[in-house]
């Protein structure tokens, strides 16, 4: 095996919510863990973080949403993905997700859910395991 | 700044304690702290209702007139809102907090594509006058003071409350609005920001300024250090850049060619309570001399009772947990008691399912006794300020002072709070501490019960608030109802106003009025400022 490649990972806020303690918090500890990782800012649309994704060629897609609109939100980025073509992306939802939604948002294509209060380094060894 | 931690030796004896702060608390406290700290009690505190009002506001604190307690409230439609006003106020609620949703928080319509999935989902949605008319109906406005937690579009919001307090028969002057109306902590944190900078700050201005001779009963601004502390910042951060940040909002005024009696003694604040109790205390006490201090001697201001800090010390929301969550109402009992001590003007609790989604009723109703019975059943109202004097409080406040000193210098250094938030210095500062706080919870240092220490047991439920779906289209309806029914010409001519106006770098606030009277929806209103001010770019982080 050669150099292990770094994981790229795009932390995005979709939509306009603007509580970002959560999303800065998740981006330093990836950061720290050795990935590279980009962030969107706020009030960013789902073609905005597409496009975000896509130019950068991140491996995954990390999305804080901390408004409740978590289904609405990723079934619009998987649709939208789908049209796009993109199915090389790895998506993971952190934010305020009541535990009765996470089978949901798996139906929908979500690979990894860490709601509030998850432990950061469970993101880390999730990413590094998952992350091919 | 620290990790608030204990330092402890195997037997679990605290050696140390270091407070968010960056202070060090010592095992116990004496007469020679006062000394060595050059205690004066005129000087440093004096009796309350006094200069420097470290020990309140008013001589007999409670004992005049106990907090108002004002949950924050809102969600779906106007009506259910109105219906669970209606609920609040009938057990005993003295005040009201609205909570709107986020397209009506960001400017956007509810048949906006910007605000799909997103409409009566976290607050209530207003698109036009008629939803103020139904949220608002039976509620005597002339009694009850209305908290909007609005701050992008918050002239836009003032006005429409200044527009159904008329239609329902109220004269402005004695209705008592108060929006938040504060963006330059929207930039730091919560996000909720729109325009760049100098528009947002000249629309605040506008509001004070409207405000003075309009509706003179209404706080124009709550200034609120709270969403930093959220954000991350720890208490002396928080106090240091909420007093900044009124300055950004009164230095505007002033050069409009006011004299600073007129309206400095309307600003009020909107503080956290969750984190270690007596930095807590301390931090509220020190805030109080702090603000009074920077109104005399920095602006001149004469009048007592403009110097005063008028608060609502509460919520707490960074400090709940998702973990064992029914835990969140023994945090928000001791919340409360924190804010009682520090005498806040009004006060309410985030409940306890709000790490989840917006309160149930039977969770608001829990929050609302918490506060009722600590005021009347424990004593809280006996005596003002019944920490002054403790060793240890007075040589902590003293302490807190120096370093919320310490925070505004850093500031003024840079180049001023606005050049801080415009550049993110200041976000990064918090995004950081954020961070820290947060590996420091990871590594034990600070400890969380039910998330780091006594995780076992059995796992709690609760029942939450569902979202409906159907909010959204029967919203829409409503608006497009108001839509065939309003005149297009009176929409169209008061827009028109509104765009010369602000294009002139007028005042808006008459034209808003004007505006909502006509039914111009918010999304309207903002689509001008967003076309005349643009937006603001926020600033990259990392």
């Amino acid at each position: 095996m050669g150099e292990q490649k770094r994981i790229k990972v795009l932390i995005a806020k979709p939509g306009l919510d603007g509580h970002d303690r959560g999303a800065k918090v998740v981006a330093q500890a990836l950061k720290e863990a050795g990935m590279e990782v980009i962030y969107s800012g706020l009030h960013k649309t789902i073609d905005q973080i597409i496009h975000i994704a896509i130019q950068e060629d991140v491996d995954v897609i990390g999305l804080s949403i901390m408004s409740g609109a978590h289904i609405p939100i990723t079934q619009k980025l998987f649709k939208r993905l789908g049209e796009e073509g993109v199915t090389d992306k790895l998506v993971f939802v952190g934010g305020v997700i009541p535990g009765k939604d996470i089978p949901k948002l798996k139906e929908i294509g979500v690979t990894g859910v860490f709601p509030g209060g998850a432990p950061l380094t469970e993101t880390i060894e999730f990413l590094k395991n998952t992350v091919k | 700044m620290a990790v608030p931690r204990y330092i402890k030796d195997k037997k679990d004896q605290i050696l140390d304690v270091i407070l968010e702060s960056g202070i060090h608390v010592k095992p116990s406290y004496t007469p020679e702290d006062l000394e060595r700290i050059g205690f004066n009690y005129e000087k440093d505190v004096a009796d309350p209702g006094t200069y420097p009002f470290t020990r309140g506001i008013h001589p007999l604190g409670y004992r005049s007139r106990a907090w108002t307690t004002r949950q924050y409230t809102g969600f779906g439609s106007p009506a259910e809102t109105n219906e669970r006003f209606q609920l609040m106020i009938a057990h005993g609620q003295t005040g009201l907090n609205v909570a709107f949703d986020l397209p009506t928080q960001m400017g956007y319509d509810s048949d906006d594509p910007m605000a799909e999935g997103e409409v009566g989902r976290v607050g209530m949605a207003v698109d036009t006058l008629r939803d103020f008319e139904i949220a608002f109906k039976n509620i005597q406005l002339d009694k009850i003071g209305a908290g909007l937690t609005i701050n992008a579009v918050a002239s836009i919001m003032l006005a429409m409350y200044q527009a159904v307090a008329e239609k329902f028969g109220y004269d402005a002057k004695v209705i008592s609005a108060t929006p938040q109306n504060d963006i330059l902590k929207e930039m730091i944190g919560r996000g909720a920001w729109i325009f760049p900078v100098e528009p947002a700050v000249k629309l605040i201005g506008d509001t004070i300024e409207y405000s003075m001779t309009t509706m003179p009963k209404t706080n124009p601004v709550s200034v609120c250090g709270y969403h930093i502390r959220e954000s991350g910042a720890t208490p002396a951060q928080e106090i240091a850049y909420a007093i900044l940040i009124a300055n950004a909002y009164i230095d505007n005024v002033l050069a409009r060619g006011y004299d600073v009696d007129e309206f400095a003694g309307r600003f009020s604040f909107n503080f956290n309570v969750f984190g270690n109790m007596w930095e807590q205390i301390a931090k509220f006490r020190a805030a109080r001399k702090l603000w009074a201090r920077n109104l005399k001697e920095k602006y001149n201001v004469k009048k007592a009772q403009n110097l005063f800090l008028r608060g609502l010390f509460g919520g707490g929301g960074y400090g709940l947990t998702k973990a064992q969550p029914e835990n969140n109402i023994m945090r928000g009992a001791y919340y409360a008691l924190v804010a009682a001590l520090s005498g806040a003007q009004t006060t309410a609790l985030c409940s306890f399912d709000e790490a989840f989604t917006i309160p149930t009723p039977h969770s608001a109703l829990l929050s609302l006794r918490t506060l009722q019975l600590l005021m009347d059943e424990m004593g809280l109202r006996d005596t003002v300020d019944p920490l002054a004097g403790s060793y240890f409080i007075e040589t902590l406040t003293k302490e807190m002072e120096q370093k919320i000193e310490e925070e505004m210098e850093k500031i003024v250094k840079y180049g001023g709070i606005t050049k801080a938030v415009s550049d993110g210095y200041i976000q990064r500062l918090v995004a950081r501490q954020a961070f820290e706080v947060e590996k420091g919870l990871e590594a034990g240092e600070l400890l969380k019960v039910g998330v780091n220490i006594y995780k076992e047991g059995a796992p709690m439920d609760v029942e939450l608030h569902e979202y409906n779906y159907e909010t959204a289209e029967k919203q829409i309806e409503s608006l497009q109802q108001v839509k065939r029914e309003r005149s297009e010409s009176d929409v169209a001519r008061t827009l028109k106003e509104l765009e010369t106006v602000t294009k002139a770098g007028k005042n808006v606030m008459t034209c808003l009025v004007e505006c909502c009277k006509a039914y111009a929806t918010v999304g309207e209103m903002a689509g001008i400022f967003r076309q005349i001010f643009g937006e603001f770019q926020e600033p990259g982080l990392f």
